[in-house]
């Protein structure tokens, strides 16, 4: 049994994520993806990958889409519509409720480029209808055998990581996370599962990142700056996601420092969009679902709508316009307004993909920029990076690895370096087989599998009890050489061996049985044969001889008893300082440790005697023990210790005369 | 697996209450209160009548009691106390390890549990039901609240209405509440919890989303599934190693507003316990019932999928939902009537769906007609429960959902409020309600027991207005529920609305699900026919059912790479091998894996021998390894078999082995030695 795992895209890159995993029969499409950074067919994954004929019904299960960002759904459209699978597709509800605007968003600026959109709004409508919501840690059932859950990721308004299992194989394909909370999203929550897989991503696969807060003051105080100052600040973002984290972080400000100066969205979509956060707010932030009801947190009081007349405008202000990056649209048009007066402000916020203005403004101060061959702008505002990311830092992959501790793990989204430096990370501090494929490369791992019996209800029941065995830690070398951390504490070893009692039985043409040691003979209709060891061995006393002279004749019986008795326990005193394993049971007169017996043996004639080894019979008593095969090493440790053992009778035996 | 009925249920405002034994765990199933029996009490008196019924000379009273026509000075005048599950309070509350809450309604109960030393089962709610269910909690006590007022704080623990003395002289129907049916119930009275009780109750609650596998001690797997009565109301499934239970309570197909009955995740189940009281329906088209299934399509009856939707298609068929909305139609045309007449219109209807319901089809109507009246909701929740249906998107139907994905709100309340064509007050006496005021008006309140809250005071001040009307459930005993309020001029329509599954719908569903059992109610089992295909269990209130379990044995996993390094033994049909590694329990499942410590190699001596050792067989094999020795017979006192004998060792050191039928005895003072001859007996018997 085996995982194939396809990567078609966001292998060593970011952007259009798709990967394709085959799982005991079954295939999923993980994310469905769009490159930003690319307008001909390398924007899309390769779906002829995935199915020659192009029968992708046949080809997949179903499609999993993690959140609502292009760069994981952008393909789907053209997947369902142009391409015609016509399978089950599963996104968390804000994700159904968010991605047409977004698609939207992204085809009406594509038309405004000029360019094949390839999928129309017809298309988004039609293929949207396809899919089936599900809720977080619901556990949905697509078919017999494949079962799928969505786990909490953060990052954006229902942003999920899914986990999939097919019979004894399971996995979990996080798309993008966060591992830390934001203004109004929780930090990514996930079980601890048996994984087989773990595909993750790695965006920031070696920065580490502190605080937030530092940060988000630093941004207020740039735009406060800015706005006392009479500067208007433009921050260029997406319609949806960090548009809304800004806003409740601004509004927030605001009230505390009781501003004036108005914040605008450029379009009615971020407007649109806030009434979608509103009905969603069971997916943000404990903090803000909370006060759901008092005030709905997405209830922004001083945000109003931009109009175009407002461009030039006087007076300070704050603008949220779209798209982000500056890749075109409106943004753009504010932006050679806006750039060449030094009181302006620009704000960045997150990633931006290489050609975009956004990019060029990240990397450097230009003073100039072109915009095409005739067009140049001055850049004179102010340039102010966001660096707080909706992703998670490389101690929160680091975290979540070791939390699901999966048998392999394979990192997607990513930068190649950085995800090669991770990838040994994670195999030498953790020990786990890491991957990190190219686009359209295959990975195969193995995965477990389990062979079924039914097991009788006595052993399930002699498993429920506890069946300790301790011993002295003997192996202290061995575990310092094996692992550093964790330092062997030399002592008590407990060891808890409930299933040794338990026997698999195959028979031909038929499911395979655990039974019971003690059900084996019964089931086999033979009888059990007993071997054990026996030996009646002679132990030194001293001055016995004198102790006996003593005795009364009348009360011998009395006294064999009284002897035994204390001879037993004087030497249960004895093992117990020397064994440090077994429970030693005194008894009176026998001695008793695990199936190993002791007894003073008074008989002259012992079945159990070895005829050579006696010695002067005045001077010794006899110990006849015997013991099961199971404790041999026992037995024959204590009988060492009884060997070179004298007994101290005298004083103790005089007292009970 | 043990079940006891505790309580069936009765409709929508008291679900069933059962106790369920399996694999060891205790679970109790919803934890109701029968707020009906809150007729009992009178409603906080208006002064003058307080003076009255204290005044009059009570043996007197007494006396007439019994023999006149109830009157609203029957009724008991003291705090209320609350009727819980009769016989939940004989079971130890420590011994419950899970409990299961199906609906806000089986959730009123729980705090008197909850905060019963010991307590410590862990309790399992769909998250909306929670939320709900403690709004409505919240709100009794605050309504409550009035009477501790007006009566003061109790003086002693033990009420004077609930002497016996009081007791015996009640009439029939008060004494019916009071004792219950059987004279059973005396003990089911409590006084109210409190408001801390209630937080401290929310606190121990474990919140489940839709269908969320939540996992009881490694065992028992749990799951919701909405059941269509009310926003996150659901049904159960409880999957143990040896048995999958399904738990259906109050189902209905299509709602208008809650996600509907998911019936299709209970599938799989092998028991099916049908726990729906539903039967209002149950006297109409029984002859209708074979019409539902076609006998061939059904004998046919394979698992594809394409059947699947069929069946699915045939349950919800009759929809019902059309029906329920054309009741809210026909409410709101009355009320539009009423208030045309001058006259307001009173909705003490405690059903969040309902509600939810009139006010959009009611708006609508006002609007259309032209109508200018004030609709109020009163109530100290109201506010916040309404904002809350706006934002539960994944426990409503698919209609409301639908509006999420096109950006609208889910429920037009909303904006109406926005409109301030609704008007949310916390209490009658809020200062804006005051100013506000307008009649005729349109107002909805609590509760529907009409003895708490603010639909007391507004009966009071209509019930003489002829012209007003008041909307209640039927279900409710409309003669003892009126009986303070009398004479009535006003009104009354008392509407009954689906609380459950029809009864022929139990076929065709139990059809679909395929249980191999299914436990059923014995006073429902007349009226309705199942196919001998299930076996099925009866029964009835206060009675343990023992359901024999279907397999003595559990699946056990063994991972592959630990099964191939058993050391297999072959017998003559079977081979055998000792198992290794540790058993885990883990969703349900019992697994064995490779253990931390590998095994090492002494263990794999064999510690159980079998078969019947040979003397001579043995002096063989301990000759091969260097240990030479004589047969010696033993006394002929015993008739001994060939194998039973002594062997005496000679070299290279001496020993004895006592060779028997049932037993083998080594004798050696050489530790080396004794384990050579234990490795040569080995050979000659059969081990593990």
């Amino acid at each position: 049994m085996a995982i194939d795992c396809l990567v078609l895209g966001a292998g060593q890159e970011v952007g259009k994520s798709c990967v394709v995993v085959s799982i005991n029969g079954k295939r999923i499409m993980f994310d469905c993806g769009m490159h930003m950074g690319y307008t001909d067919s390398r924007r899309y994954p390769d779906f002829s990958l995935i199915s020659k004929t192009g029968d992708f019904d046949n080809a997949l299960t179903c499609v999993i889409i993690t959140h609502f960002h292009l760069d994981h759904i952008g393909a789907l459209p053209y997947f369902t519509e142009v391409c015609g699978y016509r399978g089950p597709i599963y996104m968390t509800y804000p994700t159904k409720a968010l991605a047409p605007l977004m698609l939207e968003d992204y085809r009406k600026n594509m038309d405004r480029r000029g360019e094949d959109g390839q999928f129309t709004s017809d298309h988004i409508t039609e293929c949207m209808k396809k899919v089936i919501p599900v809720d977080l840690k619901q556990t949905v059932q697509v078919d017999k055998d494949l079962q799928i859950r969505a786990y909490y990721a953060g990052h954006v308004l229902g942003a999920a990581m899914f986990y999939a299992k097919v019979g004894d194989a399971a996995m979990v394909y996080t798309g993008d996370y966060n591992m830390t909370p934001d203004r109004h999203l929780g930090a990514a929550q996930i079980d601890r599962l048996q994984l087989d897989l773990l595909i993750t991503e790695s965006t920031y696969a070696t920065t580490i990142r502190d605080s937030r807060y530092g940060r988000e003051r630093e941004f207020l105080k740039a735009v406060h700056n800015c706005v006392a100052a009479g500067g208007k600040v433009l921050i260029p973002t997406f319609a949806l996601g960090r548009a809304q984290e800004l806003c409740i972080l601004l509004e927030d400000y605001w009230e505390r420092m009781n501003l004036k100066v108005p914040i605008y969205f450029s379009s009615g979509l971020t407007i649109q969009a806030n009434m979608y956060y509103k009905m969603l707010i069971n997916w943000t932030s404990q903090k803000i679902k909370e006060t759901y009801a008092t005030h709905n947190a997405f209830d922004f009081k001083n945000v109003q709508n931009f109009d175009r007349s407002l461009i030039n405008a006087p007076g300070p202000c704050v603008l949220f316009a779209t798209p982000g990056m500056i890749s075109g649209g409106f943004s753009l048009e504010v932006f050679m307004q806006w750039a060449p007066s030094e009181i302006n402000l620009i704000t960045l916020p997150g990633y931006c993909v290489a050609g975009t203005i956004g990019h060029k403004l990240m990397s450097g101060k230009p003073t100039k920029i072109d915009l095409d061959k005739d067009t140049q702008v001055d850049v004179r505002c102010q340039i102010h990076q966001l660096s707080f990311s909706p992703h998670t830092d490389a101690k929160g992959i680091m975290d979540l690895v070791k939390f699901l501790s999966p048998k392999h793990a394979i990192l997607v989204h990513g930068e190649k370096p950085k995800m090669a430096t991770l990838k040994e990370r994670i195999q030498s501090e953790l020990g786990i087989q890491c991957y990190c494929p190219a686009n359209n490369d295959t990975v195969t791992i193995p995965t477990t599998h389990y062979v079924k019996a039914d097991a009788l209800d006595a052993f399930i029941k002699s498993c429920l009890n506890p069946n300790f065995k301790f011993s002295k830690s003997s192996s202290v070398d061995k575990s310092y050489s094996g692992s550093n951390d964790s330092k062997a504490i030399p002592g008590l070893q407990v060891s808890d061996e409930r299933v040794a009692e338990g026997i698999l039985v195959v028979e031909k043409g038929k499911k395979a049985k655990v039974i019971h040691q003690d059900e084996l003979l019964h089931m086999l209709g033979e009888n059990k044969h007993e071997v054990q060891f026996a030996y009646c061995f002679p132990m030194r006393t001293e001055r016995l001889e004198k102790t006996r002279s003593e005795d009364l004749p009348s009360a011998d019986d009395l006294l064999c008893g009284l002897d035994k008795c204390t001879l037993i326990s004087l030497l249960s005193t004895k093992l117990s300082n020397e064994l440090s394993d077994g429970n030693i049971q005194d008894l009176g007169e026998q001695l008793q440790v695990e199936s190993f017996c002791l007894s003073i043996c008074l008989k002259d004639n012992c079945p159990h005697r070895i005829s050579d080894s006696v010695q002067n019979d005045s001077e010794v008593v006899f110990c006849c023990c015997s013991w099961s095969v199971a404790d041999e090493m026992l037995a024959w440790k204590i009988i060492s210790i009884m060997n070179n053992y004298t007994l101290p009778l005298e004083g103790r035996l005089q007292v009970h005369i | 697996m043990k079940f006891t009925c505790l309580r069936k249920g009765g409709g929508f405002h008291f679900p069933a209450c059962h106790m369920l034994n399996v694999s060891g765990f205790r679970i109790l199933l919803d934890c109701p209160l029968d707020l009906s029996s809150l007729a009992f009490f009178s409603p906080v008196p208006v002064a003058h009548e307080a003076h009255k019924s204290l005044d009059t000379d009570s043996v007197i009273r007494k006396k007439q009691k019994m023999e006149k026509a109830l009157d609203a000075n029957d009724l008991v005048h003291a705090e209320p106390w609350y009727k819980t599950v009769k016989s939940l309070h004989l079971w130890d509350a420590s011994f419950i390890d899970v409990v299961l809450i199906s609906s806000p309604m089986g959730m009123l109960g729980l705090p008197y549990l909850t905060r019963t030393k010991d307590f410590s089962a862990k309790i399992y709610v769909t998250e909306a039901t929670a939320r709900i269910g403690q709004l409505l909690m919240e709100d009794l006590v605050s309504m409550h609240m009035e009477f501790r007022q007006f009566y003061g704080p109790e003086d002693s623990c033990f009420p004077q209405w609930l002497r016996w003395e009081e007791l015996e002289v009640l009439q029939y129907e008060m004494k019916k509440i009071a004792l219950g049916k059987d004279c059973e119930e005396l003990g089911a009275w409590m006084p109210l919890y409190s408001a801390d009780d209630v937080k401290d109750c929310m606190r121990k609650v474990q919140t489940l989303k839709y269908a969320e596998e939540a996992c009881y001690n490694g065992t028992l797997i749990i799951k919701a599934f909405s059941s269509g009565l009310e926003i996150g109301t659901c049904n159960w499934t409880i999957n143990g190693p040896k048995r999958n239970i399904a738990y259906i309570t109050n189902s209905i197909f299509v709602s208008t507003h809650a996600a509907d009955f998911d019936f299709v995740g209970l599938r799989g189940n092998d028991l099916i316990i049908y726990s729906d009281f539903f039967s209002l329906g149950a006297a109409e088209n029984m002859e209708n019932d074979n019409t539902y299934f076609d006998p061939v399509a059904s004998l046919n009856f394979s698992d594809d999928v394409n059947n699947l939707e069929e069946m699915s298609a045939s349950l919800l068929k009759d929809d019902e939902s059309t029906e329920e909305m054309e009741k809210l139609a026909f409410i709101c045309t009355c009320a539009l009537d009423s208030v045309r007449g001058g006259g307001s219109v009173l909705i003490p209807i405690d059903r969040l769906g309902i509600i939810l319901g009139l006010l959009e089809q009611m708006s609508v109507l006002l609007e259309s007609s032209s109508a200018k009246v004030p609709m109020y909701i009163i109530s100290s929740v109201a506010e916040e429960l309404l904002a809350f249906t706006n934002i539960i998107p994944e426990w409503l139907c698919k209609q409301r959902q639908e509006k999420l994905f096109s950006g609208e709100p889910l429920f037009e309340h909303a904006k109406l409020i926005k409109e301030r064509n609704i008007h949310v007050f916390p209490a009658v006496h809020s200062p804006e309600l005051l100013t506000n005021w307008q009649e005729p008006c349109i107002i909805f309140s609590p509760h529907w027991s009409l003895r708490l809250g603010p639909v007391v005071h507004l009966l009071r001040h209509w019930c003489s207005d002829p012209n007003s009307l008041l909307v209640l459930e039927s279900g409710v005993d409309a003669d003892i529920a009126l009986l303070p309020f009398k004479p009535m001029a006003m009104k009354v329509l008392q509407c009954s609305f689906l609380s459950g599954m029809r009864l022929q719908k139990v076929q065709p569903l139990l059809k679909t699900l395929q249980p191999k059992l299914v436990l059923f109610p014995k006073d429902l089992r007349c009226k309705i026919q199942i196919s001998e295909a299930n076996t099925i269990f009866l029964y009835s209130e206060s009675e343990t059912l023992r359901i024999p379990s279907s397999k003595n044995s559990t699946e056990i996993e063994i991972a592959t790479d630990l099964a191939s390094k058993f050391h297999w033994k072959t017998l003559k049909q079977e081979t055998i091998t000792r198992l290794e590694g540790e058993l885990f329990m883990d969703y349900g499942k019992h697994r064995l894996l490779s253990g931390s410590h590998p095994a090492d190699s002494k263990q794999q001596r064999p510690f159980v021998h079998w078969g019947s050792p040979d003397s001579k067989g043995l002096l063989t094999e301990l000759s091969k390894i260097g240990i030479n020795g004589t047969i010696k017979k033993v006394r002929d006192d015993t008739e001994s078999e060939s194998a039973a004998g002594v062997v005496e060792i000679h070299e290279p050191k001496k020993a004895v082995i006592h060779v028997g039928e049932t037993g083998t005895v080594i004798i050696s003072a050489d530790e080396n030695l004794a384990s050579h001859i234990v490795k040569a007996i080995d050979i000659v018997l059969d081990g593990i």
